[in-house]
């Protein structure tokens, strides 16, 4: 029971983790694109665009590192057997991190907020590179340490049959860190850049700067769609690499009991193939298709549930092997469908662009407005298949979830910390949503009005003071606070 | 030295540089919804520490992991015994972190109020808890022969872990009130520094109880260690230098205050890093807790690359932003309604000009800062 309400706890606080954290990790290299074209060009739009997008960026960061936080925690809190097993192996990258990555995350961010008219341009570019960067290395040992996971590599048997690391190479070297994580990564780009063309396109449909919107639709339809076509493909490898590590996990998401030897179906939709039903009906078989996708061959044999699990008996004693096949089955095909509805929704933005009519097409831009919320579902469904694929393992082969929960901490402590969290997790969600579009609709300020004030000159223009902006700007101190810069940046910073 | 004890050390360095440099960041976050009179008041306290708090939270996420790391079974049993105390830490850490990029993001006054308590309270409850937790280390807590914590939830809260938060929370104030002085100016500062003094002078006798205790309460005798004698010296110090008005001895002070009331945790902890009290044969100590050798030996080769590169750029970004900040004058072009962004930069620039006037004073002022 507490096994079972830990994972559930484990399970809700990483899926929400993870629905911030490719929006900061692609955001912040748009947003660092928007500001490297400003550096080139010196068009001021495109500093106007970099500090729109920037601020969309923070709000998201802001949960995104706090949630991060219970996640390092959480190993020790609700995993002390696990963390105690392999700390010396899974330790490692995430302290790594910390010393790699998220110091220069944390620092450069800061810097790059304050910094807008303390640094030189060429630096301030330089600090949001930095951040971007370190965004995506700090991904890298994150997923260096999921990987050891699924499929753990680069350690001997020490005494007491525990795993010590001997060679940290490997960590990096696994192949399901590496399919893994350029998955992650190009995930996050498609995130990023749907996030983006989301809010462009609400901006075209209402004619709001439409010059300046039209750019960004434009340069996330240019990321979304080589991200996109590259992540099916790296995510179709890293199923092979699955499929040879954890054989499990992808006869589970073909809900495949028996074993079949060559040219096996892939079933569009089935009916049944549950716990209980191992003759599901397949709707819409394409043939070969998953020999291709588990092995790269059209001959190639794919192993069956109920082999699999007298394999694994054999090896490893009595015992339940199989994952949740309705998870499996089913996250799998929420994630390959969306994925390729969204890279049908990137072809239809680039004919758009060809024609010269991406701020005209009145349903590209509705239907582009509201896919970002399927890139979330995408992602999570993709989390549940790897998560769930590896139960009952939480190190595949080596040590099983139900014996690595923490003995000391009992189910009513679990009951405290879920409803803690679920609590604190649905207010700060609801409050990201909310400031989201809210900045993602503000206005961008317009320089239509104001002439091109990048330089000393921008004190001139404007219908002259206002006394006291901070002082006085209380409750109901006027609409044109929301047509402002970001709040955090006000005038008497530095 | 042996790898381990390199990593106890390494690990102490952390966690007393998270306590100093957040430690200002927790006071300020504290102090700002007393000591400011207004908005802008409130503003210039949020915003001296603006840049800076994100990076020096990540002292207690490396902090943490190193201790993942490098003694395994440490943070499983530590994490595990402190589970609710450690839910209600990350809770702090939740709401106050975002306070930071939301309070300002919608113009409510029930909204900034919200954000503006959360901050206070995530400020006061985080050195607090991770005071009960240090202490508790030192301490000790019932742990059995398999290392897992047998206590509950108010069998954490030990007298001697509640005075270490206590006195982490006093220190953090008068880090952070420390630390304002020398960045703010006009009214604002004249009632931090008055403030900085007293709590100065409040924070002797809580340091002096806790050096006692450290030492003569948990029985290792009557002969103070010199770290003890030091961080009661070095408080005793800032409490005078804040009074006469030495600014930047004073934060210096403070914050060497900081590091030894910490620091003596783990000079006293060593060689254990949690005593049971239990029976002290179940003691988790350095030895029977590290990782092996080669873990470790790669770690000592990623930090001795990563941290000097880590103190050369945050101390960069404390360089970039070293300037006093300063509310604009009454009447001067702060922002233009509806003028939008442009505005808005063209204040901010000539806010810039004004602060360099403020890092001038700065210059001209008494002490190492």
């Amino acid at each position: 029971m507490s096994t079972d309400l830990a994972r559930w706890q484990f399970a809700t606080t990483s899926i929400y983790h993870f629905l911030f954290v490719p929006v900061t990790i692609g955001l912040a290299f748009l947003v660092a694109l928007l500001e490297t074209a400003w550096y080139r060009k010196n068009d001021d739009a495109y500093r106007r665009l970099a500090r729109f997008f920037g601020t969309l960026l923070l709000i998201n960061v802001a949960i995104g590192v706090v949630t991060g936080l219970v996640q390092e925690f959480e190993f020790g809190m609700n995993w002390s057997v696990y963390s105690r097993y392999v700390g010396n192996v899974f330790g490692g990258p995430l302290a790594m991190e910390g010393l790699l990555a998220f110091f220069l995350e944390s620092t450069f961010l800061g810097i790059w907020i304050f910094g807008w008219n303390r640094l030189s341009k060429r630096l301030h570019l330089a600090c949001i590179w930095v951040v971007a960067g370190a965004t995506m290395l700090s991904a890298a040992f994150i997923m260096a340490a999921n990987s050891w996971m699924q499929h753990p590599v680069g350690y001997t048997m020490g005494p007491n049959h525990q795993p010590q690391l001997n060679d940290v190479w490997a960590l990096f070297n696994n192949p399901v860190f590496l399919w893994g994580y350029t998955h992650v990564v190009l995930a996050s780009l498609v995130t990023g850049s749907l996030v983006m063309l989301a809010v462009s396109a609400w901006h075209l449909r209402r004619k709001s700067h439409v010059e300046a919107f039209r750019r960004t639709a434009v340069i996330s339809l240019v990321v979304l769609l080589p991200t996109i076509i590259l992540a099916m493909f790296v995510g179709s490898e890293l199923g092979v690499v699955e499929g040879k590590y954890q054989p499990m996990k992808i006869a589970a998401a073909e809900a495949l009991w028996t074993t079949c030897d060559s040219h096996c179906p892939f079933s569009a939709f089935q009916i049944g193939g549950g716990k209980n039903d191992h003759t599901p009906t397949q709707i819409l078989p394409i043939p070969g298709l998953l020999s291709i996708l588990a092995t790269n061959h059209l001959d190639g044999k794919v192993e069956g549930i109920n082999q699999l699990q007298a394999q694994y008996t054999k090896e490893y004693g009595p015992g339940t092997y199989i994952p949740s096949v309705f998870i499996q089955y089913w996250s799998m095909r929420v994630m390959a469908y969306l994925a390729a509805l969204l890279g049908l929704l990137g072809l239809w933005g680039a004919w758009a662009i060809r024609r010269h009519s991406l701020d005209r097409s009145k349903w590209f831009l509705r239907v582009a407005t509201w896919a970002v919320a399927a890139v979330f579902l995408m992602n999570t469904a993709g989390w549940l298949l790897t998560e769930s694929g590896r139960q009952p393992w939480i190190v595949q082969g080596l040590l099983k979830t139900a014996n690595a929960a923490s003995p000391s901490v009992t189910t009513t402590d679990i009951w405290i910390s879920l409803s803690v969290f679920l609590f604190l997790y649905l207010t700060l969600g609801a409050a990201d949503l909310f400031l989201m579009i809210r900045y993602g609709r503000r206005d961008l300020g317009s320089e239509e009005e104001q002439g091109k004030p990048t330089s000393a000159g921008g004190r001139q223009d404007g219908p002259g003071p206002r006394p006291g902006a901070g002082p006085d700007a209380g409750p109901g101190a006027g609409p044109d606070e929301e047509a402002d810069e970001d709040e955090r940046l006000p005038a008497l910073v530095y | 030295m042996h790898l381990r004890t390199l990593w106890f050390v390494l690990d102490a360095i952390l966690w007393v540089g998270f306590l100093i440099l957040e430690g200002f960041d927790f006071g300020v976050g504290m102090l700002h919804a007393w000591l400011a009179k207004d908005d802008t008041d409130r503003r210039v306290a949020i915003n001296s520490i603006g840049p800076f708090w994100d990076g020096n939270e990540v002292w207690l996420i490396v902090a943490a992991a190193v201790i993942f790391a490098a003694f395994p079974a440490w943070y499983a049993t530590m994490f595990s015994a402190l589970y609710l105390a450690a839910l209600l830490l990350l809770a702090a850490l939740i709401i106050r972190g975002v306070s930071f990029e939301y309070q300002r993001k919608v113009d409510d006054e029930r909204w900034r109020a919200t954000f503006r308590w959360t901050l206070v309270v995530g400020s006061f409850l985080i050195p607090f808890l991770v005071g009960v937790a240090l202490g508790d280390l030192l301490h000790g807590l019932p742990i059995n022969q398999q290392g897992d914590y047998t206590g509950s939830f108010w069998g954490l809260l030990t007298p001697f872990g509640l005075w270490t938060g206590v006195t982490l929370v006093v220190l953090s104030l008068l880090l952070g009130s420390t630390y304002l002085t020398l960045k703010t100016t006009g009214d604002l500062h004249d009632r931090v520094a008055r403030v900085s003094a007293t709590i100065g002078w409040i924070a002797v006798p809580v340091v002096l109880g806790y050096v006692i205790w450290v030492h003569v309460g948990l029985g290792s005798g009557f002969v103070p260690n010199p770290i003890d004698a030091f961080a009661l010296l070095a408080v005793i110090g800032a409490a005078w230098a804040a009074s006469s008005r030495q600014e930047g001895w004073a934060f210096l002070a403070a914050a060497l205050g900081m590091g030894g009331a910490v620091g003596t945790i783990f000079v006293q902890l060593y060689p254990n890093v949690l005593v049971s009290t239990t029976n002290a044969a179940y003691n988790l100590t350095i030895a029977n807790t590290a990782s092996p050798s080669y873990t470790l030996g790669v770690m000592t080769v990623v930090a001795a690359v990563a941290l000097p590169v880590i103190l050369l750029y945050q101390g960069w970004s404390y360089h970039v932003f070293r300037a006093r900040l300063r509310a604009p004058r009454q009447g001067s072009p702060v922002r233009t309604p509806g003028a939008g962004t442009e505005a808005g930069a063209g204040a901010e620039s000539g806010a810039g000009t004004s602060a360099e006037a403020g890092a001038d004073g700065l210059a001209g002022r008494k002490g190492p800062l």
